[in-house]
């Protein structure tokens, strides 16, 4: 087996271990780093339930990576978003608009979710809707996800204080 | 899915990947993945070894120089979708998804040259150049070189598309697909461009089993009706779109290119 050490800092913290070179990122994340809040869908690229942030704030599908890709590179995933259990605000706009009937593509809407507000925090319904191209969703129908996203940048708008007012 | 199994190297710079690819025929050049990983894992392609060209700072990001802009290979679609470079800009936001546009290359998208690929349409109307070199050498080639057939460009074994060379002024162009719903591959997408001195460069992309010039239209001009410019016998038919509907569809989106380029 070609197997090669691998490092990556995974929501902060740095995962190391040695894995086959074919070994895939998602699985790594799953696997090594035992985060299983990313999830495998299509694994073909298509579905976007594996996509995590890499270094920051580019969304990417974690089932077309090798992890060996990453090597040394930061990747975000979704238990990132709640820490000490207090959610996101996408994550409480979802439970509100009942943005999820079964759930399995939340992870991956929500990091896309977090990568198109970063750099869009106010996006029209259309821009919503592109920037949620690469993920399926097999229940909603989509209509109450992009009212979540809408909900969420609302809220996170309004959390930033109007420095220029005062 | 699994890949079968390679050794994986991460090139130092692009004499480093051109040596570890003339040591192994077999070898692959690794740069976004997203055509290759999916390849590997239906084990239509088993190379034994990948060498990871994506992140050399040397095939990256966009410069001018005089009247040229000159773009690294490795430069993503994400990264031209937010550039200022004509025309690729716009076909770079209509390429699959914001993840798949963070990883995918142009350089790797036209090496791999895809009948249904966005860019070939427009590095044809553009008249753009491919620079491509080995560890023999360099070698500039045109777009009307480049591109041979389904999956088969100008680039011989060991060789690398290090950048791509587009005008860095036009004065119209525009690039009108009809996607696949969901795939979003092109099924007929037309790129008309004019020129700086006035010429008029056209070509389609997923209609055929490679992107070709629009000669028809080129012909006529901006004054061009956009009928029957191509015969469904030069065309791809499939269980989605039959050859006459894509000749059709050639007509409208050039018609359409055409109405907002010139």
């Amino acid at each position: 087996m070609n197997e090669i050490p691998v490092s990556i800092k995974i929501n902060g913290k740095q995962v190391t271990a040695s894995v086959e070179s074919r070994t895939l990122l998602v699985h790594f994340i799953r696997e090594q780093a035992e985060l299983t809040g990313t999830h495998v869908g299509c694994d073909s690229s298509s579905c976007g339930v594996c996509t995590v942030l890499l270094d920051g704030d580019k969304p990417v599908k974690s089932c077309t990576m090798f992890a060996v890709m990453a090597h040394g590179h930061e990747i975000t995933t979704v238990e990132s978003l709640a820490p000490g259990g207090v959610l996101h605000p996408l994550q409480q706009a979802f439970w509100d608009q009942h943005g999820l009937q079964c759930g399995y593509c939340t992870p991956g809407m929500l990091m896309t979710s977090v990568a198109l507000l970063k750099h869009n925090p106010n996006p029209t319904e259309h821009e919503i809707r592109e920037g949620l191209s690469g993920n399926l969703c097999r229940c909603t129908g989509y209509n109450n996800i992009v009212k979540s996203i809408q909900q969420a940048a609302g809220v996170m708008s309004q959390a930033i204080p109007a420095a220029a007012d005062d | 899915m699994y890949t079968s199994e390679f050794t994986y190297h991460k090139a130092s710079s692009v004499s480093d990947a051109l040596a570890q690819l003339a040591s192994n025929p077999d070898a692959k050049l690794l740069a976004g993945g997203h055509s290759l990983i999916p390849t590997m894992k239906l084990r239509l392609a088993s190379p034994s070894a990948l060498i990871d060209v994506s992140s050399l700072p040397e095939l990256r990001g966009i410069r001018t120089e005089g009247d040229t802009i000159i773009i690294g290979a490795m430069t993503t679609h994400r990264e031209l979708e937010f550039s200022k470079v004509p025309l690729l800009s716009e076909v770079a936001r209509l390429i699959g998804d914001p993840m798949v546009r963070n990883k995918g290359t142009i350089g790797g998208a036209l090496a791999h040259a895809d009948p249904s690929a966005d860019y070939p349409a427009a590095i044809l109307a553009l008249n753009a150049k491919i620079k491509i070199q080995s560890s023999s050498g360099a070698r500039v080639v045109t777009a009307d070189e480049f591109f041979q057939g389904m999956f088969t460009t100008a680039l011989a074994p060991g060789e690398m598309l290090v950048e791509i060379h587009v005008p860095a002024s036009v004065k119209g162009a525009a690039y009108e697909k009809f996607a696949h719903p969901a795939s979003r591959y092109a099924v007929a997408g037309v790129a008309v461009v004019v020129h700086s001195d006035g010429s008029l460069r056209a070509a389609v992309t997923g209609a055929g089993d490679h992107a070709m010039r629009l000669t028809k239209l080129e012909s006529e001009g901006v004054s061009s009706a956009c009928k029957g410019l191509v015969s469904a016998s030069d065309l791809m038919g499939d269980h989605f779109a039959s050859a006459e509907y894509r000749a059709h569809l050639v007509d409208v989106m050039a018609s359409k290119a055409l109405a907002r380029a010139k």
